[in-house]
């Protein structure tokens, strides 16, 4: 298996960050493979640079072509995907439970603030 | 670019979630991947600033964190750098990313955004309008579905 350094992995993110991107591999993903003309045929941008996408696509590893014929067929390389998700996870298993301590605290603390303010208004109230 | 957002509802007003943050009271309570004592929390919540935490892992092993604030303004965005002094993942040794936490007054409450981005450069901004934890988990869970290979170690 393929050990993807971080340089590789912020090639998959920038690469992840355009919509248009987005779109060719989500449709990759429902498709085995497709022609070039075939991808860009549902947007609004011209050809050259529907293949600028996929020369982006391919730096990050998530596309790869291969010649039938005449045509070329993309196709979905999913590794790189799997190795940003695995990066995420991590930060998240590390983030998630401690952000959900941090609001049991904070919620803690507001619980008290409303309890002393109260207090305070009732004593405030009384010496009226 | 490389980054994590995390979105949290908190049933407090900013400036307690704020405190939560930025005390070393508060940090202690909450910091680290697990439900163990934080071992060391030295905080000094100020543009350059320090801050150091040292925490403990499920597997015994001890890790600190270090940084320095970039940006704080009580009680909306906090700013700083990130590094890990020991422990860690083996690849994050030596490294510095950057969390950036903002907290926004909402109905009954708090609205925090936590951002843990790496520092390299400020594509990560671009990053972080998209949301990493909605639309590519969706395609990466689909993804996972129709290949499946080993992890990679």
């Amino acid at each position: 298996m393929v050990n993807y350094q971080h340089r590789d992995l912020d090639r998959v993110f920038a690469a992840l960050v355009d919509p248009t991107r987005r779109a060719i591999l989500a449709r990759l993903e429902r498709e085995e493979s497709l022609s070039i003309s075939a991808i860009a045929r549902p947007f609004a941008i011209k050809l050259p640079a529907v293949m600028k996408h996929l020369d982006v696509l391919g730096d990050a590893g998530l596309i790869t072509r291969s010649k039938s014929g005449r045509t070329v067929d993309i196709r979905l390389s999913p590794a790189p995907l799997r190795a940003a998700m695995d990066w995420l996870e991590r930060y998240e298993r590390f983030w998630s439970p401690a952000l959900n301590r941090l609001a049991a605290y904070a919620e803690g603390k507001e619980a008290e603030a409303q309890a002393s303010e109260a207090a305070a208004n009732q004593t405030g109230a009384k010496s009226e | 670019m490389t980054s994590l957002t995390l979105v949290r509802r908190i049933a407090a007003r900013p400036s307690i979630v704020f405190d939560a943050l930025t005390t070393a009271e508060g940090v202690a309570a909450w910091w680290g991947p697990q439900d163990l004592p934080v071992i060391l929390a030295e905080i000094d919540a100020r543009v350059g600033g320090a801050y150091r935490v040292r925490f403990r892992t499920l597997d015994g092993l001890e890790h600190e964190a270090f940084g320095e604030y970039l940006e704080v303004v009580r009680p909306e965005r906090l700013v700083m750098s990130w590094r890990y002094a020991f422990g860690g993942e083996p690849e994050e040794l030596g490294r510095t990313s950057r969390i950036e936490i903002d907290v926004r007054a909402v109905d009954g409450g708090a609205e925090l955004t936590f951002t843990h981005a790496e520092l390299r450069n400020e594509a990560s901004r671009a990053s972080h309008d998209w949301g990493w934890t909605g639309s590519l988990a969706k395609l990466a869970r689909l993804l996972a579905d129709t290949a499946r290979e080993p992890h990679p170690v």
